[in-house]
């Protein structure tokens, strides 16, 4: 277990926390020559991500997609595939399961799960097409997957406003209930329901939000993913087409095959993120007059998490906390621009991107204290 | 005479939407060529955006507005320099980092410069790019309806003719292909790889700035917040489309650009083709178009690699 | 023997050390070249000649010692100066630019130009074309790199360095990729350049080259050195017992065995290259069982394509591939390597070994999916451990730890694992393809004795190498391939060098 601590934070964890607090320092100089008091603004931030528990439960839902998105890159991070797309396969899962839901009349047990996998599904078509395009005609997945994503996002608008779809312009119709994951979806706003949460303040509180069994899927998710990379010949045969394709292809694993599934996976996981958030949270889907970033966002996360499934958990949550937190600076009192948030995850991956920065320092340091006994 | 007019109409709004991607793509063009991946130039495009609205506005002056948005992005292409020269960093992700940055940046500012609003103020007329070729062509003919445009689409179209020149007629260029593709030997050499490095890629970061100044000081008249929303993505794939030569990226901004001109051509006609598919055009065939002709086109060799000098 | 000046002192280097991180590269290293003179630098790989060099060329910062270039005292900071002070170096792996020309290579980073830069090739090519007809060295100014053949890369190298007034030069292994007949030119372009005042410091591991080419040689081994001796009055012998710091045989022991029938059987075969040429192009060939059949030739001329085809790794365009009479042609690797056909490939770090991956991960690369070492889809990692533990055992691999990136092992080490992973397999053929590149003797003989091993076990070896030395040591029957075919088979103790090197230059007759 020591060894393990020791492992953990001399290594990526170490420079992780590093660009963390990098990033909080930075975005405290910011506030200052912006001309806000940053202690003020963190103090909101923090306040507002655990003051209440209603907002906490706010952080966990803000959190859901993310980690999830930020599975689905990490994922293909392992295995050698930089995938930009999850922003559109998120799209597409979302369609897809904003349709299935409001089509389909089913019992919850069946619709519920229908959906899910229609929503995953889809993303993993529309993630193996840029699989596809890489395996057979060479095109690098990060071209293809920016182009996929703007098709994606007209294909979704286009959806949106079909006819008999669209409730009023620019929102599609709601999904049926029984497609809804959202927690005591009826029942807290029965008689009953009511009644039960007068009597517990705390709970009723938590549940006026949207909170939805999407996290533990989310959980569950994080669970599958190391296991799959882990623990199985899948996980071996992906990793080593991502690490060394030369030597997978000549050790008899078909390279190709390998990176569309591969892509598929990690379509699945970014389509799955879309469907629960419309399954969970949004319950239909509306235009998009440009990228909501779910995606992008995972790409952030994956980078923090060091492309490791428990870390997209913790990254996710890191990440659903400052954006939810984040809005809440930007009421008075304070009134300070929640932009902030962008700024200080930038300088996160920033630093996360040069490891040996902090190893140059290390290095110096020692350096000067050789010199010192000297 | 209708079909010369809308022809006319199409080709000027064609160069008009090209011009922010050409000069975005030639950022593109410099960086890689140099053997350094830039992914960032979405969020340099946007902060240089920001930044020329910005002082554009203060200032009155678009030219003054049109070098902050070159500045102001040139600095996110010396950290991405910083981060990719200087600490041998993974390309991708530095880009992704400024990707953040440069919104987020551009949007923190503009809630500060303009009473909380993610938008910049209006630009009046006479504080736009101006369009110097307005009384000198001859009012409704096609030569006007094609050329009468922003000073900044002559500028971007003189770039790649600048560009060509110094990447392929000049010393400098000849050294910056040299190290972009086997940088060890520019350095057995004595070219400083570095020095190179770090030159293009912050003249990459100008370039994506005066891209985007000329989407908020000349396609429109202020920055917002989607108002680059992926043209920086796309001006990469105009790159990768164009081979990683400014020609060549010129071509491919003028085909994008083309797309986007047909789908409000031909919105404005009435005809019944969704919007969205319009839109989605360019995206489709830029797909099939890297699937046919530029699937074995090759970057620099050692694009996106950083070079360690000595690991001591 | 050129002119020797040994009044001037061309190069002295005083105890120079360079570390890398806890690797000390060079240990007190002197080095004394005189003005005239070929002076070798005898190592094995991984001795630090060449980090020497990189010091002396700038490209390395010593941690201590002393630089002096003709009487000078000199801080080489960076290649620039070495370049000013008259040093030129030709590594090994050459420092071309492919897309470039001849020209555009050479002048690079010293252009001709006029006002704002401007470059003027055509006054460069025109001094290009002078220095090369001055010094003998045929080049075409405006060919591109990727256009032409090895041997005028060569010339280029050389000549970067001449146009740049270099009277110094580095050659850092300079004959790995030449034909005999093109090594007995080279030394002759040597010379030439020695007469012409020149210095040459060739760094080789070849003792028959220095015999032929040098004056002195100074003998590294591990970062420290050992001697400098004038090369008329030494043995071949002698230089090698230094260089490894034991007696060494040259010899592979090997007992008379006769062969039995064909396991590969290679018929008519055709394969394209990467530029869609054709590099292998109507080869046949036959091992069999209880032979090592050594596949001699010049880089380039198919080896790779062969292999790789015969690995299943490259699309046979036409001829077939045969295993125990099999058709495996255009079999993907998969069911090659379950026609009991393993290889160790020629690019280790490429093809070889998934670096970051353990070394035990790298031992069951071709057998993951089969049990024991997993079921239903799930690894096993006792059964894992159990299996690379006993082959780390076997083999010898250090350090014998399963769990460490295969990537942090010496060049020797990943060979090992290589070969344990591909021996176990227990396969009736074993291609090996340039499987000593870059190791040090030890490794050497390792391998040399694994591969007898095999033969010794009636099973069959195919030795693709580079190496005529090694080829001619180790195999039964020798065929060339020339231009993707084979122009001649002989048995190997009828073959002499220079019938080979004739036939490996495309001079030699149908005769298998």
């Amino acid at each position: 277990m020591g060894k393990f601590i020791k492992r953990l934070f001399s290594g990526t964890i170490g420079v992780t926390i590093f660009s963390i607090v990098i990033a909080f320092i930075m975005g405290g100089a910011i506030l200052l020559l912006a001309g806000y008091n940053p202690v003020q603004v963190y103090m909101v931030m923090i306040e507002g991500v655990f003051g209440k528990p209603k907002n906490m439960a706010w952080s966990v839902i803000k959190a859901t997609p993310l980690i999830i998105t930020g599975l689905s890159v990490a994922f293909a991070f392992r295995t050698g595939l930089f995938n930009i797309g999850a922003e559109g396969q998120f799209i597409v899962g979302s369609t897809v399961a904003a349709l299935f839901g409001y089509y389909l009349h089913l019992p919850p047990l069946i619709h519920i799960p229908l959906v899910f996998v229609g929503g995953a599904f889809a993303g993993g078509c529309w993630g193996s097409i840029a699989g596809y395009l890489k395996a057979r005609f060479g095109i690098h997945e990060v071209i293809s997957t920016i182009m996929l994503n703007w098709i994606a996002l007209y294909g979704h608008n286009y959806v949106v406003g079909m006819p008999g779809f669209a409730r009023r312009t620019n929102i599609s119709c709601d999904i049926q209930d029984s497609a809804c994951i959202t927690l005591f979806k009826n029942w807290k706003f029965s008689e009953v329901g009511r009644t039960w949460f007068g009597a517990h303040p705390i709970l009723r509180d938590i549940f006026k939000t949207p909170l939805n069994s999407g996290f533990l899927v989310a959980v569950l998710l994080v669970i599958l993913v190391w296991y799959i990379l882990n623990r199985t010949t899948l996980g071996y045969r992906l990793r080593a087409v991502g690490f060394n394709k030369d030597a997978a292809e000549f050790g008899g694993i078909n390279v190709k095959k390998s990176i569309v599934l591969s892509m598929f996976i990690a379509g699945m996981l970014g389509g799955a993120a879309g469907a629960l958030q419309v399954m969970g949270v949004a319950r239909n889907i509306s235009t998009l007059a440009a990228m909501e970033g779910y995606g992008f966002d995972g790409i952030a996360i994956a980078l923090i998490g060091n492309n490791s499934a428990f870390g997209c958990l913790f990254a996710g949550l890191l990440f659903g906390a400052l954006k939810f937190g984040g809005a809440r600076i930007q009421s008075p009192p304070v009134r300070a621009p929640m932009e902030i948030i962008n700024i200080m995850i930038g300088t996160i991956v920033f630093f996360i991107a040069i490891p040996r920065l902090i190893r140059m320092i290390i290095r110096w340091r020692e350096k000067r204290k050789g010199d010192g006994d000297a | 005479m209708a079909m010369l007019n809308s022809l006319g109409f199409i080709l000027g709004t064609t160069l008009m939407y090209a011009t922010p991607l050409l000069f975005t793509s030639l950022g593109g063009v410099m960086s890689e060529n140099s053997g350094v991946v830039n992914i960032g130039l979405e969020g340099m495009m946007t902060f240089g955006a920001f930044a020329a609205a910005t002082v554009g506005y203060f200032s009155g002056n678009p030219w003054l507005g049109f070098l902050a948005g070159g500045l102001a992005s040139g600095f996110l292409g010396f950290l991405h320099a910083l981060a990719c020269v200087t600490f041998a960093a993974n390309q991708v992700v530095s880009g992704i980092a400024i990707n953040f940055l440069g919104p987020g940046l551009a949007l923190f500012l503009s809630r500060k410069f303009f009473d909380g609003a993610t938008m910049t103020y209006n630009l009046p007329i006479e504080m736009k790019m101006p369009k110097y070729f307005n009384n000198m062509l001859p009012e409704g003919t096609f030569v006007r309806q094609v050329l009468n445009q922003d000073i900044s689409v002559f500028m971007a179209f003189t770039l790649v003719l600048l560009i060509w020149f110094l990447l392929y007629r000049t010393k400098l260029g000849l050294r910056i292909r040299a190290v972009g593709e086997h940088p060890k030997a520019a350095d057995t050499l004595g070219v400083n790889v570095s020095r190179i490095r770090y030159l293009c890629v912050i003249l990459s970061g100008v370039f994506a700035g005066f891209g985007g100044a000329s989407m908020s000081l000349a396609v429109a008249s202020n920055f917002f917040q989607t108002l680059i929303s992926g043209q920086g993505f796309i001006a990469l794939a105009a790159m990768i489309f164009g081979k990683w030569k400014p020609h060549g990226a010129m071509v491919a901004c003028l085909i994008f650009g083309c797309a986007q001109a047909m789908t409000i051509f031909i919105g404005g006609t009435g005809l019944r083709v969704p919007q969205e598919f319009l839109s989605m055009a360019p995206y489709i065939l830029t797909l099939v178009i890297l699937m046919g002709f530029v699937g074995r086109a090759v970057a620099p060799a050692s694009d996106g690699i950083p070079y360690i000098k000595d690991e001591s | 023997m050129a002119d020797v000046d040994f009044t001037h002192t061309t190069v002295e280097m005083r105890g120079i050390v360079k570390k890398f991180g806890s690797l000390v590269a060079n240990d007190h290293i002197d080095l004394t070249v005189h003005k005239g003179e070929v002076h070798a630098l005898l190592g094995e790989n991984g001795a630090g000649k060449t980090t020497l060099m990189n010091v002396l060329y700038g490209l390395y910062q010593p941690n201590s010692g002393e630089i002096f270039i003709k009487g000078d005292k000199v801080e080489v900071t960076n290649p620039n100066i070495a370049i000013s002070r008259g040093i030129g170096m030709v590594h090994q792996h050459f420092m071309l630019i492919p897309p470039f020309t001849v020209t555009q290579n050479i002048i690079l980073g010293k252009e001709t130009s006029g006002p704002f830069g401007v470059l003027d090739i055509q006054k460069a090519a025109e001094e290009v074309k002078a220095i090369s007809e001055q010094y003998d060295l045929y080049v075409d100014p405006d060919q591109k790199i990727e256009d032409i053949s090895v041997g005028m890369q060569q010339r280029v190298e050389i000549l970067k360095a001449l146009y740049r007034n270099a009277d110094i030069l580095i050659l850092d292994e300079p004959t790995a990729v030449l034909t005999p007949q093109e090594i007995r030119e080279f030394i002759t372009i040597i010379r030439n350049l020695t007469f012409q005042g020149k210095t040459v410091i060739l760094i080789t591991h070849k003792l028959r080259e220095i015999k032929q080419a040098a004056d002195y040689c100074t003998i590294i081994r591990r970062g420290k050195r050992i001697d400098t001796v004038e090369v008329e009055k030494t043995t071949e012998q002698e230089l090698a017992s230094m260089m490894v710091g034991r007696s060494v045989s040259f010899y592979v022991k090997k007992e008379a065995r006769i062969p039995g029938e064909a396991i590969l059987q290679v018929k008519d075969l055709v394969v394209r290259d990467n530029r869609n040429l054709k590099a292998v192009d109507g080869l046949s060939l036959e091992v069999r069982k209880g032979e090592i059949l050594g596949l001699a030739g010049v880089d380039g001329n198919g080896q790779k394509e062969l292999v790789e085809a015969l690995t299943g790794l490259r699309r046979v365009e036409s001829g077939g591939i045969f295993v125990h009479e099999r058709d495996v042609t255009n079999r993907d690797p998969r069911d090659i390597i379950d026609s009991k056909v393993c290889t160790i490939p020629e690019d280790r770090q490429k093809r070889g070994l998934v670096s970051d991956f353990t070394v035990e991960e790298n031992i069951i690369l071709e057998n993951f999916d089969r049990k024991p070492f997993s079921s239903r889809g799930v690894l096993n990692f006792q059964a894992i451990r159990d299996y690379a533990g006993k082959l780390i055992d076997t083999f010898q691999i250090s350090p014998p730890d399963g769990t460490v990136r295969a990537g942090t092992l010496s060049g020797g080490n990943q060979q090992k694992v290589i070969i344990a992973r591909e021996v176990s397999n227990d396969p009736d053929l074993l291609i090996a393809s340039q499987p000593t590149r870059g190791l040090d003797v030890g490794a050497i003989e390792y391998v040399h004795s694994s591969l007898v091993a095999q033969r010794d076990k009636d099973k069959a070896v195919l030795l693709v190498s580079l190496e005529l030395d090694e080829i001619m040591d180790l195999s039964d029957r020798i065929a060339v391939i020339y231009e993707g075919k084979i122009v001649g088979i002989v048995n190997a103790v009828d073959a002499d060098e220079n019938t080979l090197g004739l036939m490996m230059a495309g001079g030699g007759q149908e005769n298998g």
